[in-house]
């Protein structure tokens, strides 16, 4: 009981330690003129690869090509680009890698359909197992077990 | 076949496919990191830098049309460009035009490298905040490209050059 709720503790001292951090990541060094152009910039560059660490975007990563492509991400913003053109621009020089939601192409068709798949895998599975279940509880007795239960009974 | 053998197979066909992964990486025959490279078969991007070497000059990839020649990316602190400089030097000294980027770098040990290693380099463009780099679409240094006569990026390299991938991707081009 104790070391539970000692571990409860530590767990939620710990979540509050990673919550400021993870803030003040999002928080822009950057400075907007209207609330549109901050929600495009913040919605890029949680969409792009940080292609340094290659599991973050590039708003959570530290990466000094990630404060690059960051602060490129905020120049087009204020250009005027629209989001469309932004991710062109990072495609053209890095490929779809660099966005976390890649247009479906032969290349990442099994990307987006894996998921689904290892579902109706998972389905047909779960149905095969579950009917096997049902078959094993079923009360018919069989010829070999009316024959054991009557020599129990005599 | 035995039910119980099932999740021994199982394992035995992952650690197998683990052991082919990791012994490609280890020859250097896979990088899981690996990007494919966008500008093979485009031209270069035309990149305006200052001159680590002179501050009254630029360093522009449109001086360079009409013949072959590289392009690497480096900085000093990356480990795998202080490997590779020696093999550049000589390429240099076999008359082999190298343009250098320095990237993301401290202008005085970017200077500093060079007067003590050695320098490769025809021209060096100082690129400390990514500019010419994300246009080229680097990720990681060394880089080095390979530019034809027409300013088409031919062959791109990731990590240190040596004299196996020069004569395997670049020599034919200068012969």
């Amino acid at each position: 009981m104790r070391s539970s709720s000692l571990n409860f503790l530590l767990t939620v001292m710990l979540i509050s330690l990673t919550l400021p951090l993870s803030l003040q990541a999002r928080v822009a060094a950057y400075d907007f003129d209207t609330p549109q152009q901050e929600e495009a910039y913040q919605e890029m560059v949680s969409e792009l690869r940080c292609l340094v660490c290659q599991n973050q975007n590039i708003a959570d990563s530290n990466a000094e090509l990630a404060q690059d492509l960051k602060r490129k991400t905020y120049e087009m913003v204020m250009d005027g680009k629209s989001k469309n053109e932004i991710a062109d621009f990072m495609v053209q020089r890095y490929g779809d890698f660099v966005l976390y939601r890649p247009p479906v192409t032969s290349a990442t068709l099994l990307l987006w359909s894996g998921p689904f798949i290892i579902f109706v895998i998972g389905i047909i599975f779960l149905i095969r197992v579950i009917k096997a279940k049902q078959r094993d509880s079923s009360d018919e007795l069989t010829a070999e077990e009316k024959a054991k239960a009557e020599d129990l009974l005599k | 076949m035995n039910k119980a053998a099932i999740p021994l197979v199982i394992f035995l066909v992952m650690a197998g496919l683990f052991l082919f992964v990791l012994q490609k990486i280890n020859k250097g025959e896979y990088d899981p990191k690996d990007i494919p490279t966008e500008l093979i078969g485009q031209s270069v991007p035309d990149f305006n830098l200052a001159n680590l070497l002179d501050a009254d000059d630029r360093v522009m990839a449109a001086d360079y049309k009409g013949k072959p020649w590289l392009l690497n990316v480096w900085g000093t602190w990356c480990a795998e460009c202080w490997r590779e400089h020696g093999y550049l030097v000589q390429l240099k000294n076999q008359g082999i035009p190298i343009v250098g980027i320095n990237w993301r770098d401290d202008e005085a040990e970017a200077r500093a490298f060079l007067r003590d290693q050695g320098n490769p380099f025809v021209e060096v463009g100082f690129d400390p905040k990514s500019d010419a780099v994300i246009d080229l679409g680097v990720y990681g240094a060394p880089e080095t490209f390979l530019v034809d006569a027409n300013g088409m990026i031919t062959v791109k390299h990731k990590g240190a050059m040596h004299p196996k991938v020069w004569q395997e991707k670049f020599q034919a081009a200068f012969n």
